[in-house]
Formats: structure tokens, sequence, C-alpha cells
């Protein structure tokens, strides 16, 4: 449906602000270089502070880089205003406008382009077609719930047909369950279209929903690029594999390095895991396990105390003391399985093959 | 590097809408002229002497015995007038919000003494103190029995003063108390201490900062205040009517120049502690909403006596209010009291039809401008951000810092000669466009005021969303801002209006023979003793103005879909 699907660019973007109390200049976005195919969806994801909402918005035009160069679709952006720029977006509070019902709201930009009435309302209605909101024209937005508001939204920013569609964690102001609902639609509607969208969120659930590709940023830098599998599995530094998921990071002593494998002691016990890591032989390394990857037994390699027991319906939840350091485990459906009670004795049952070190 | 790059781009995408840069501009340049301008010829007129600079001016004013009266008179006058509005003003908003009233009259009588003000002229409060309390007054002559009743002077200006200020307190302080929390008091109240303890010790507390707020900006209308002082002042002069008889009596207007000078100072020092420094501990100080609905007092041993003081006041108001019309339809005020249209009658010979006109007309082209150009103003100072935004801002607000008087004798200075008395511009001195332009200035201030906190409450994203649309600055302006204000850009409108059309102490200074206005009317026919023809005069304009403001009303109320959004948000 878009006219042109668009690529972005990002060219050793960064950008600087000033501390509002030392006054000291400093980075928010620090040389970002990011490459995206037209149709893809890509989503930034990140903890609040990390720059992932400057980086779109200054995509959108409404903030300007301090380095570098933007390009949308091969063209260089950098000095063009956001009404001069073919981007589209959904913002965080959906900013529909309260004073016109919804159709008005998605014509307003048609009506910007000159477009002949018949062609805005045709292109309007089936825009609301197609986010299911047929019918609502002549309502006032301020009658609408919160996920049709975010329907309304997204229609307005559809029916521009954009090159690049952003989206500034739009589902941020939903309940739980509606939110699941709407990110299924959105990735739906954008398959359907075949736009290039650029989505912003903190949730990992839903970055992992919804993207071809993840980007997951901290402190203004960008720590990882990948698709959803790629950063669970094989996240590129620590803060990556704690913040996608849930991790467990053990000390470990790496002793031989291997063909992408390493041969570790953890606790006394040897074992051969992946090798991810930057270590030396001989150095200090840190195992990531993850929670649901691990399982409780009543022998094995590294034992320790239950320090936590607790039924959490789809999964018993424990806390294991292993040389000072509590793992958690998440055991799931264990309808047949031994519960284990706070202070009984229990292994780490894991597939070493299936761990890594960083 | 830090910030260069994005500065330049943001200069770049600033330029490439021509709409904002040129009203941008020429807001600036309306700025300079009409605010700046006049005030720096006020300081070369009173520093600079055959092209040197020398003291020779101030040494001259200062040692006039009636200026260094007129000075302290000045500051004992606001002294009283800011302490005792501040107090009534915290009753009321105290009663209002603390306590429960047991019928819905009060409330309305509030609501009423609070509008008031608002809609009549300056002066007409010292009109029915006089024919209250004055020499041939209701009160003192006929029920006391008093003939040689003495109102005018500190006592009078003190009274009419507090009596037109204290409501503006009353809405600051209203403001503040409902944004305490009441979990706070409920806190101390749990943990033991009695109602009076509550108020002292957290109440009040938190009260402070807002009324050394509401103390100073009625300090600042008090020595401002010109209308009040030449009415009932009598022999007690303040700076505002010093300057003003300075010009028309002692026709030195160096001199008035110099005077006007120390006025400016002593408001723009109190204007700049106000709003740079209490401002700011206000807001920090009470920040929150309150969590939940307030428990009201309903202690008898406290509603009885504030209601019946707040009762008291407010009553005593609405006395002064009624005096007006009557004044204008007794034959003779403190003698005959039967009915007659003859002061009416002898209005219209006077040439009134030409003063309503005139006033009307004037005001009338002044208030749209005024109105737009202030919801122009807070767009740029709230949405956008460029580097004359906060020369736009602070000149804008430091307008309403300017006394009236000041400006006066600043665009007689400035411009009876043209800019720096090079001839420039001189052909708008004495015209109808110098008034109008005096009208816009003087009521810039309080509607940027106003919708700078309307448009504080709409989120950024709505305009930007328009923005992103592809919608310019003039179009997002007027497609997307303009409307979601619209009810503050018609209270603007009316307020603009209807301040036009009371407005005196500049003008009176300006007006030519040319132009007839019922505020210089009024004030001329009341100088004369001619109260009855004042009143007629006061009387038509209240009605004028009161109309203006229940139509607004009345368009808000069913075209004001903007409403519904603004309590949403907050």
């Amino acid at each position: 449906m878009a006219k042109e699907k668009k690529g972005v660019r990002l060219d050793h973007i960064s950008k600087i602000y000033e501390d509002p109390k030392t006054k000291k200049p400093f980075y928010a976005v620090k040389d970002v270089n990011l490459d995206m195919k037209p149709g893809e969806f890509v989503t930034l994801l990140g903890p609040s502070g990390c720059g992932k909402t400057t980086i779109l918005r200054m995509i959108a035009g409404f903030e300007s880089p301090d380095e570098g160069e933007i390009y949308i679709g091969g063209e260089a952006v950098n000095d063009l205003t956001p009404n001069k720029r073919d981007t589209a977006m959904v913002f965080q509070s959906y900013a529909l406008l309260p004073h016109i019902n919804v159709f008005d709201n998605v014509a307003y930009g048609l009506k910007l382009r000159k477009f002949p009435k018949d062609e805005i309302r045709e292109k309007v209605l089936n825009i609301l077609k197609l986010v299911e909101m047929d019918g609502m024209e002549a309502r006032m937005t301020n009658q609408l719930s919160g996920g049709q508001q975010q329907r309304v939204a997204l229609a307005r920013a559809l029916v521009l047909e954009p090159g690049v569609l952003l989206f500034d964690e739009p589902l941020s102001n939903l309940d739980a369950k509606l939110r699941v609902t709407m990110r299924t639609e959105i990735r739906k509607i954008q398959q359907k279209v075949g736009i290039t969208a650029v989505y912003v969120t903190h949730d990992q659930s839903e970055a992992m929903a919804i993207s071809d590709n993840i980007i997951i940023m901290s402190k203004g830098h960008m720590e990882q690029m990948g698709s959803p599998r790629e950063v669970y599995y094989k996240p590129a530094s620590r803060f990556v594999a704690d913040f996608i998921g849930e991790a467990n990071f053990i000390p470990v002593k790496l002793e031989k390095k291997h063909d992408g494998k390493a041969d570790i002691d953890v606790f006394g016990a040897k074992l051969t895991v992946l090798d991810y890591s930057k270590a030396e032989e001989g150095g200090e390394a840190t195992l990531v396990i993850r929670p649901e990857a691990v399982k409780l037994a009543d022998s094995g390699q590294i034992g320790g105390e239950v320090s936590l027991s607790t039924f959490m319906g789809s999964y018993q939840y424990y806390r294991l003391l292993v040389g000072g350091q509590e793992v958690q485990i998440t055991d799931y459906n264990p309808v047949n399985r031994k519960i284990y009670e706070v202070g009984n004795k229990a292994f780490l049952d894991f597939d070493p093959s299936g761990v890594y070190i960083l | 590097m830090a910030g260069k790059q994005s500065a330049e781009l943001e200069r770049k995408k600033f330029f490439a809408d021509p709409i904002m840069v040129s009203t941008i501009v020429v807001l600036i340049v309306f700025l300079l002229l009409f605010i700046l301008y006049p005030l720096l010829m006020l300081l070369i007129d009173s520093f600079i002497v055959n092209g040197t600079f020398s003291l020779d001016v101030f040494r001259r004013v200062l040692s006039l015995e009636r200026f260094r009266k007129a000075f302290t008179n000045t500051l004992v006058l606001g002294f009283i007038v800011g302490i005792c509005s501040t107090a009534i003003g915290l009753l009321f908003a105290y009663v209002e919000v603390y306590v429960k009233l047991k019928t819905k009259i009060l409330e309305r009588l509030f609501g009423l003494v609070s509008m008031l003000p608002v809609v009549s002229p300056p002066f007409v409060l010292s009109l029915s103190m006089i024919m209250l309390f004055g020499r041939s007054g209701i009160i003192t002559r006929t029920l006391l029995h008093i003939y040689d009743s003495d109102i005018y002077g500190l006592k009078g200006i003190a009274i009419v003063q507090i009596l037109t200020f204290f409501p503006v307190c009353y809405m600051m302080m209203k403001g503040l108390l409902k944004n305490i929390d009441p979990s706070l008091e409920e806190a101390t109240r749990d943990m033991g201490a009695t109602r009076w303890q509550v108020f002292t010790s957290v109440t009040f507390p938190l009260l402070l900062p807002g009324l050394g707020n509401s103390f100073l900006v009625t300090f600042i209308e008090s020595v401002a205040d010109f209308a009040n002082p030449m009415m009932i002042g009598g022999s007690y002069d303040t700076l505002a009517t010093t300057i003003y008889l300075q010009v028309t009596g002692a026709y030195d207007s160096t001199g008035a120049a110099a005077m006007s000078v120390v006025l400016l100072s002593l408001t723009v020092i109190l204007f700049l502690i106000q709003k740079y420094y209490l401002e700011s501990k206000t807001a920090a100080t009470l920040t929150g909403k309150a969590s939940r609905q307030r428990m009201l007092i309903e202690d008898k041993s406290v509603t009885r006596p504030l209601t019946f003081l707040c009762g008291l006041v407010a009553v005593f108001v609405l006395l002064m209010y009624i005096m007006v019309p009557f004044g204008a339809l007794f034959k003779l005020w403190g003698r005959d009291y039967s009915l007659t249209l003859k002061w009416f009658q002898l209005m219209f010979k006077n040439s009134g039809l030409e003063a309503f006109r005139d006033s009307f007309v004037l005001s009338f082209i002044s208030a749209p401008i005024t109105a737009l150009l202030s919801m122009i103003i807070s767009y740029l100072v709230v949405k956008k951000k460029f580097k004359a935004k906060g020369f736009i801002e602070f000149v804008s607000m430091l307008a309403m810092a300017v006394p009236g008087t000041v400006l006066g004798i600043g665009y007689i200075r400035g411009y009876a000669n043209g800019l720096f008395r090079t001839g420039i511009l001189s052909n708008i001195y004495g015209t109808g466009l110098i008034l109008i332009i005096v009208f816009v200035v003087r009521s810039l201030p309080t509607g940027t005021r106003s919708g700078i906190s309307a448009l504080r409450q709409i989120d950024k994203s709505i305009e930007e969303s328009a923005y992103d649309m592809g919608a310019n600055s003039a179009k997002v302006f007027t497609s997307v801002t303009l409307p979601l204000i619209k009810d503050s850009f018609l209270s603007g409108l009316v307020t603009a209006f209807v301040r036009s059309i009371t407005a005196i102490s500049a003008v009176i200074l300006l007006v030519t023979p040319e132009f007839l206005l019922i505020t210089c009317q009024i004030n001329e026919q009341a100088e004369k003793g001619n109260y009855g023809v004042a009143c007629a005069y006061a009387t038509v304009l209240i009605m004028i103005t009161y109309s203006a403001v229940l139509i607004m009303n009345l368009i808000i109320k069913h075209f004001g879909t903007s409403r519904a959004f603004v309590e949403e948000e907050a």
C-alpha cells in the first residue's frame, strides 16, 4: 500500500544535551550507525534515558543530530523540518486532535496534501476498515477507549502512506491484555501494508513479539542489533543478557578455549559450555544461565540449599543458594515433578551445551 | 563540537518557516517600539541633559518636597493595601475551600464579588465611597448626621484599593489552597494537632511564598493605580498622581520622566522579586494535586465567625456597586432622593454618545489585536524554541510591571516629536492609533499569562503530530492550537475589551480633544463634583462590560467544546 517503502540509515549519529544541573554536555546518543532495509520492522529497546526516543525524534525531525547524517530512502534529511519528511509518527499519548472527530483526524494530513474530497473520503474509510474502526468516523476522540484511540492514531499515520512509520512507545498507556492484542495487530497491519517501521519501547516482550530486528540501547549507544532470537540466545554483553529475559550470572574460571567452546570451573565443577567471551585462558568469565533453562534435581555437579520456593501458577519459582550466590530457577508446568521446599538440598540440572559464558 | 551541528540544523529548520520568522520579527519590532523604547526615552530624559550624562534632573526632582512626600505616601499605601488585600483574600479563599457553607448564597456572592472588579472601571469604588461616606454621604450625612466627614486621603484610597484588589488575592489563594493535599493536614491532625495548630504549622507555612506573591502583586497594583488616588486622594498624592500633575499642571515633562523612572524602578524591582523568586518557590512547595476530597470544617465555632466576616465584606462591596446606578438616578445626592433621569439626559447632552462611541470603537479594534497577539506570544513561548524567545517573554511580562502613568509619559516623550525626536512616526501621536496601541500594550501581559497557562495544559505531542503530518507552524497554530484554546482566546478577547474600555491611567495623558473617552469623562465630571453625571457614565459603562462578559459566557457555554477536553487533561 505504501507508495514507496523507504530504508532508513543513521550515519554516525550523536546527540548532545546539556545536563540541566551541572551544565555539562553529555551524549544522549553516541555514534549510532544503523541501516534499515525498506519494509523492515526495527525496534529500539532499552531502559528509560537510553536515547531510544531521541533517535526516533531525530528521524522524525523534531530533534537535530549533533554529529552524523540521517538518510530516509537514500535522501539526506538533516535540514528538513518534520512536515517535509516522509515519516508518520504514532505518539505515546496518541496525540489525536481533541477538537475534531475521528474522520477529520485521519483526514487531517490528506487535506494538507490537498487531495480531492472524494479521494480523501475513500482513503479514510479504507484505512479505518483496516484498523477495524469502520463506523466510528463521527465519534469525537474523547469518546473512544484507549485501544480505539490507538487504532485511530495508527490509521492517521498509515493513511499518509509514509515511507517510514515511527512508533513512540505506542502501547504504554494500555492495560496489559490490550497491549498484547494491539502489538499483534500492529505487526499484522505492518506486514500487510509492507511498510518500514521504527518502534520504540522499553518492554522487551513487546520488542520480541513485533520486530524483525531489535536494537538494544544503553546510555546512548547501541549494545547490540539482531533478530529477537539472536539477542536472546547470543547476547553481546551482560547488559543485553540481563535486559532481554531473566538471567543468572555466575562467576567462573575459564580454563581452556577450543573452537567456540570453553572448559570452565564453576564452584569446583568442570563443564564445557559455549564461549562468547573475550576472556583469556586462565581468566575470569561469567556463566549465563536462563532461569527456565535449568531445573532442580536430587543429584548433580553443582548443589546447594533451596532458599525460596514459590508456586506461581504456570511455574514453580526457586532460589538455590550455591557458593554464596542465589540462582533463580523457573520450573514450568511442574505438575508431576518433585517440589523442593525451603531448606532442601538440591542440584542444578541443565544442558551445558545450551549455556554460555560472557 | 557540542551542540554545534544541531544548533546549525535547528537554525536552518527555523528559517525554513518564513511565516513564523516574519511573525517573530514583527513581534520583536512591536515590543521594542511600544514597550522598551518609551521606557528608554524616560531614562534618556532623566539622565542626559544637553547630550551629556547628568544627574541634574534627578537632583531637581528629589529636592521637591512634593515628590518626596508622594514617594513615602505611595510606599505606605502599597504596604497597607498589600497586607490587607492578602489577608482578606486569604480569608475568602479559606472559607471557600475549607469551610462547609450552609447555603449556596454565599458561594454565589463570592463569585459575584470576585467578578465585579474585573468588569468595573477602576474608580467606581471611589465614586461610591464618596457617595456613601463623603460630605453628602448617604451613611455619614443622612444616617449618622455627620456633616464634616472626610473620606478623602489615605483612609479612602486604602479602603477603595483593598476592596478593588482583594478579589485578585482571593483567586490566587484559592488556587493554592486547592493544591494542598488534604492528607498532609489530616496527618498532622492525626498526630494530635488542633485545627488552629494545623493552620499555623502546615497550611500557613505552605502558603507563605504564595502570600508573599499575592502581597507583591497587590503592592504593584496599588502603587501603579492612578484613578483612585486621583479621585479620592484629596491632598494625599501618590507617585502616579504626582507624575500626572507634573505634566498637566507644571508642564514639566522631563521632571515627570525622572519621577516615572523612580516609580518604574520600584514596580520593576517588586515584579522581578515576585516573578523570579517567589513564583518558583510557590511552585516548589505546592506542586502535587490534591489526592482526594477535603473533609470540610463543619464546627460551628469556626464556620459562623468566618462566614459572618466574609459575608460582611461581600455585602459591603455589593453595596458600593449598587450605589453607582442610584447615584445616577437620584436628584441631588445627600439632599433630595427623588428619582430622575436628568443626569442621563445631561450626560447625553454633554457629548456622552460620542464618548461611548469613541471608547467602544477603540476598544473594539484593540481587543482582537490584543487577544491574537497574546495567543501568538504564548504559542511561541510555550511551544517553540528560538533565540529571541526569552526576550519576547520577558518584555511582554515586563509590561505588567509598567504603571500606566509611566507608559503614558514614555509615549509623550517618545512619540510627540517622533522616534528619538527625529520626527519619524510622530504622525501617530495624538491619533486614535496610539490609543489603540496603548490599549494593546496595557492588556497584553494578562492575555499572555492566561494564554501561556492554557497552552501548557495541551500535550506537546498533539501539535507535534500535526507538524509531523505535514502542517507548517502557521497551519498548526490555526488548525490545532487556536481551536484548542478558543475558550481562553475568547476570554482574552473580552478581558482585553473590558480592560481597554475601562482604562484611564495611560490614555488620560495621551488623549486629544478629538477623542472622547468614557473614563476620562467620568474623571472630569467627578472632579467637577458632578457625581450624578459621573454615575450615569459609570452605570452605562458597567452595563457594557457586564454584557460583554455575559455574552462571552454564553458563547463558551454553547460552543466551547474545548472545555471538556481541558478538564479531561487536568
